[in-house]
């Protein structure tokens, strides 16, 4: 009985293991990836949605199987078994979700690592030339680390953005280009230092998986590298006004070429180049 | 504020007291009385609330803005937030329940301080009605229930300043009832029962109030500055005036983040009062229970910054609470083992009661996976302040708590009228319910991580099915509270006699009438030590029925 039971517990599970990978491999559960940052976050999906269906799967189907099996038929009257607790049960189930909890915090702290969450903000920041190494600079995740992208010689774009209501400004200062539009060149670090005229806005770039707030009066800053050409919304994420759900603007990647080709043609310095 | 005699001395007071149901409409000292008066009041709010959950999900049916003005649907998920927050869960897992069940479970024939009582319950409704007319008359506050400056102090000042001030009301209504709850459970207790001996509502209504009295008065102190930066303005908050929104955000969360625990705890506690009566069984684990409502009491004070990931919180900040965060799944866990547990070997009865506990059980738990997951910062980085959210907290508030309001409902309803609910409807009403409910939420988790933003009135086109589906399972929920509705009212009138312990439960409201009288037994308070002990008259196949119960 015991046996049998145990056979068909592991089996179960296998199956929902199973089931789970299937799914987080086979439904578009998130959009393109398009940064360096995304497939490191998408790493850290499929493993918490993975653990989530185990536990979501398990416990939905003992309630259902409880409810099934240990109904009152009619006919029936008394009560259930009389047992107040089990404590070697109660301590493995407090171990099993520590033990659970502790691997996924250890594990997110190493994805968060990898991002570039850990890395300080001044050193990150700290070649931008508009950026005072004294200024107090919060926020900033994201890849600029160049050994993950393997192309070392890349230089780094800065761009200082600028949010208001209900926009997003683009000031590239190397060549004092203003745009409506973010352009980068695929494959270079980009840093964006952040600030906001008025109330609170939030950078968000589903595709390269990242979002910073944009806050008055307190610079941000988010690093990454882009790594597939297109066209990608950028989206306000905090509710900043009555045309919050229009505060959009757009993202181009592109090869550096283009890139550079773009940039000559809107700086108003010529002779600047990257 | 005079400090009320002891409740076994109050028969002059109470004879002054209105009778029938005028009491309901009075100012009545009867903890019953107030409890019935909360969770009439919290459900016609819950109502309102839901009209406005239609108004948004009717604007979301397309992605541009074309039901509502961009003005007013903001207003509406600001009402709609703050009234199912503060006027719909945290008055009735609170104050409703809370009122009516404490004093019988502590043995005592009122609440510590009655008065206290009546006021507490008595700023609710102008709080309210004051919050909602703001609407009609200078436009409501429209920054979210968050209130996050600087938008709430650019936004129109006048329904900002009205949110504030009910806000205030609702706030302190909560504090009154929070100190009432300590005194009533630590002090009113009948000689002879030990904490240890009761029932776990108790345990969980002492952890709630404990954080209601220390997180509360920081929201107080919060929103009054606020106040002061709109009004007078100062400069706490706005940047222009050299302030930090950061630490608003701060302050804020201190108390908005234990606010789950005191919208979630309560529901944990009647949860853990019906499982054990419809499935005839002992609660499983009473003592890891306890300590398991303590342990999220004090994790679930230090937890507040993970809804600040993606504003300026620095990377040791970042890890700290993801790591605190995560550790809550570990008590919380516990008490979802022990439910189950509770199930395993019972007789159960699948009642309408049962079957919205367990379907609290099954959306609560994707509720709390999702809420590890966003713990992880890396992980919030993406979603934060988008859809997924919205489900996750959904799952929990609604999910959670709201249908352990309705399961509770079903249990306690002939205990309130001495009149039985009609089963079947109550089964389409859970059926409706359950199917609304995971329709409107679950693609809202896609929605959130494929990039709609919440408090959007115009998303992106791509997600214009996804949004459709949601919004028929809103459609869906509406027509949920019909059935319900009519089964309230119809049984309150022609509903079977209910007898005064329809479910043959051990807990001391079910040994007295149905609906129980003034200070609650006619005797003395009985002393119950054992509030679950189920399973005296095991029976099975081999093992025939000692009594027929």
């Amino acid at each position: 009985m015991l046996q049998k039971t145990a056979i068909y517990t592991i089996s179960i599970s296998l199956l929902i293991i199973v089931g789970g990978v299937w799914a987080v491999d086979n439904l578009n559960l998130l959009p393109v990836v398009a940064s360096s940052n995304a497939p490191i976050y998408d790493e850290l999906f499929k493993v918490l949605f993975v653990i989530g269906i185990i536990l979501f799967v398990g416990i939905t189907g003992l309630v259902i199987y409880s409810l099934i099996r240990f109904r009152k038929k009619p006919g029936q009257f008394g009560d259930g078994i009389a047992i107040e607790d089990n404590l070697p049960l109660e301590i493995f189930w407090t171990a099993v979700p520590a033990i659970v909890v502790l691997f996924v915090g250890l594990y997110s702290y190493d994805i968060y690592e990898r991002m570039g969450g850990m890395q300080s903000l001044s050193t990150s920041s700290h070649d931008h030339h508009s950026i005072n190494s004294e200024e107090k600079v919060w926020g900033g995740i994201g890849l600029t680390s160049q050994k993950l992208i393997g192309e070392s010689s890349l230089p780094k774009i800065n761009v200082d953005v600028t949010a208001l209501q209900f926009a997003f400004l683009f000031n590239y200062p190397e060549g004092e280009i203003v745009s409506g539009e973010l352009h980068v060149p695929r494959g270079h670090p980009v840093t964006l230092k952040m600030e906001s005229k008025d109330v609170i806005h939030a950078f968000w770039v589903p595709e390269f998986r990242l979002k910073q707030d944009v806050i008055p009066g307190q610079p941000t800053v988010i690093n990454f590298t882009p790594t597939k050409n297109g066209r990608y919304p950028i989206i306000c994420a905090e509710l900043c006004g009555p045309y919050h759900g229009g505060m959009r603007s757009t993202v181009v990647v592109e090869e550096p070429e283009e890139y550079q080709e773009w940039f000559k043609q809107n700086s108003k310095q010529p002779g600047m180049e990257l | 504020m005079s400090i009320s005699l002891p409740p076994a001395n109050e028969n002059t007071s109470n004879s002054l007291q209105p009778t029938g149901w005028l009491r309901f409409i009075s100012f009545s000292l009867d903890h019953k009385v107030i409890g019935l008066q909360y969770l009439v009041c919290g459900f016609l709010f819950y109502l309102i609330g839901g009209v406005l959950a239609g108004a948004i999900r009717i604007e979301l049916l397309s992605p541009i803005s074309d039901f509502l003005a961009r003005d007013v649907y903001n207003q509406v998920l600001t009402l709609h937030g703050t009234i199912m927050i503060f006027l719909w869960i945290v008055p009735v897992v609170n104050g409703a329940f809370g009122n009516y069940l404490i004093p019988f479970y502590v043995g005592a024939r009122d609440m510590a301080f009655p008065r206290l009582n009546a006021v507490a319950f008595w700023m609710i409704p102008p709080a309210g009605l004051m919050l909602i007319t703001s609407y009609f008359i200078n436009g409501a506050a429209q920054s979210g229930w968050t209130a996050y400056p600087p938008l709430s102090i650019t936004t129109p000042a006048a329904g900002q300043i009205v949110w504030i001030v009910s806000v205030l009301l609702l706030g302190g209504s909560s504090i009154f009832g929070g100190i009432n709850f300590i005194a009533t459970i630590l002090k009113l207790r009948r000689p002879g029962l030990k904490l240890m001996q009761l029932p776990m509502y108790c345990w969980a209504m002492l952890g709630t109030s404990i954080l209601v009295v220390l997180s509360t008065p920081v929201l107080a102190g919060t929103l009054i500055l606020l106040s002061f930066d709109i009004v007078a303005h100062t400069g706490f908050f706005n940047p222009a005036l050299g302030g930090n929104v950061i630490v608003y955000q701060h302050l804020f969360w201190f108390y908005s983040h234990p606010a789950v625990y005191i919208m979630v705890l309560p529901a944990f506690g009647l949860v853990s009062e019906i499982l054990p009566v419809h499935c005839r069984k002992p609660l499983f684990g009473y003592t890891t229970m306890v300590y398991s409502i303590m342990g999220i009491v004090v994790l679930g004070l230090v937890v507040w910054a993970h809804h600040m990931f993606t504003s300026g919180t620095p990377p040791w900040m970042r890890l700290f609470f993801t790591i605190a965060t995560s550790f809550i799944a570990v008590p919380t866990g516990i008490k979802f083992f022990n439910w189950v547990a509770t199930l395993w070997g019972g007789r159960i009865s699948l009642n309408s009661a049962i079957l919205f506990s367990c379907g609290f059980i099954v959306n609560f738990v994707l509720g709390g996976i999702t809420g590890v997951a966003l713990a992880q910062v890396p992980f919030d980085i993406h979603v934060h302040d988008t859809y997924f959210v919205v489900a996750h907290f959904h799952y929990i508030v609604y999910g959670g708590s709201v249908f352990v309001i309705f399961s509770s409902i079903y249990h306690w309803y002939p205990k309130f009228t001495g009149k039985m609910l009609d089963e079947k409807l109550g089964i389409i009403h859970f059926a409706l319910t359950f199917i609304g409910f995971n329709l409107c939420f679950a693609p809202q988790h896609w929605l959130g991580l494929n990039g709609m933003p919440r408090r959007v009135a115009e998303y992106d086109p791509q997600f214009t099915l996804v949004n459709q589906i949601s919004s028929v399972g809103a459609l869906l929920m509406a027509i949920s509270t019909l059935p319900f509705l009519w089964n309230i009212l119809y049984s309150f009138i022609k509903g079977e006699k209910a007898g005064n312990n329809p479910w043959q439960a051990l807990t001391p409201e079910w040994l007295t009438t149905s609906p129980p009288p003034v200070e609650n037994w006619p005797g003395e308070a009985p002393l119950v030590t054992k509030p679950y002990g189920y399973g005296a008259n095991h029976s099975n196949e081999n093992n025939p029925p000692i009594t027929q119960a």
